[in-house]
């Protein structure tokens, strides 16, 4: 409980920072340690292989992905917006919390569940990957590879 | 130690997506925002991950796995795409990417 509070309010604050921080490379890097407390989010609801691939894909391979193109175009701070447009996403944001949150005024129908020991680790969840959706797995492995395709073509310098 | 109750996730979750929205709207800069989005995708898997855990059911695990998939070739398209168009334009900016705004 105390652990989830902390984590929470980290996480909170490194994501604030990726919206409101000017420099990017400052943005791309409260992103990454969000990604890390999601991560440990993920352990303390008993996912750790999720959490590992959290860290591995996540926090990773995208968050270097992400810091290599912004050092490779080195992109100038563009301007900001004007302080309406502040105003605008806050407010906009907050009201589309009060909507989430407005959802969760039902009475709660879900006690915590029994899960054997082995919940969530690399056997429970091939077994359900392997089996059940084994054909959205496929079809994930064909979405990589036109996705590695298309990235090449896209970023290939014309002829 | 006690687990935090369900709802305690969700709302973490709502606050973190809305963060993320707010990062849209706010943002003049393609990758804060492509960044945005994958806070967004973030706050969804913990909402998945929240729920398969209070239902006792692996499936949510496994739908995240294919979410953290997705999100892996929209990001490594997206950034394909921005590399492109700094070629051309020099820029990150979203106002000078409107070639194909009507």
């Amino acid at each position: 409980m105390i652990l989830f509070l902390i984590l929470a309010f980290l996480s909170v604050v490194f994501s604030l920072l990726v919206v409101t921080q000017r420099n990017v490379v400052h943005s791309a890097m409260a992103l990454a340690a969000t990604l890390f407390i999601i991560a440990v989010l993920f352990l303390t609801l008993d996912a750790p292989m999720l959490g590992v691939l959290q860290i591995l894909i996540y926090a990773g391979a995208i968050m270097i992905l992400i810091l290599f193109v912004i050092m490779l175009l080195n992109p100038m701070s563009v301007e900001a917006r004007p302080a309406a447009w502040w105003t605008l996403g806050s407010l906009g944001a907050g009201a589309l919390f009060l909507q989430l949150a407005g959802l969760l005024h039902r009475p709660a129908v879900f006690a915590e569940a029994a899960v054997p020991a082995s919940f969530g680790g690399p056997e429970s969840i091939a077994q359900s990957l392997f089996t059940d959706f084994a054909l959205p797995f496929e079809v994930a492995s064909v979405l990589l590879l036109v996705a590695i395709i298309g990235a090449v073509v896209l970023a290939q310098r014309q002829r | 130690m006690t687990q935090a109750p369900l709802e305690y996730y969700l709302v973490l979750s709502a606050v973190l997506f809305a963060i993320g929205v707010a990062g849209v709207v706010i943002r003049r800069d393609v990758i804060v925002i492509l960044m945005s989005i994958e806070l967004m995708l973030n706050a969804v898997n913990l909402t998945f991950i929240a729920f398969s855990r209070f239902l006792g059911s692996v499936e949510g695990q496994v739908i995240v796995f294919f979410v953290m998939t997705v999100a892996a070739a929209e990001a490594v398209v997206g950034l394909a795409i921005m590399i492109s168009v700094f070629r051309f334009r020099q820029t990150l900016d979203p106002r000078d990417m409107q070639l194909l705004k009507w």
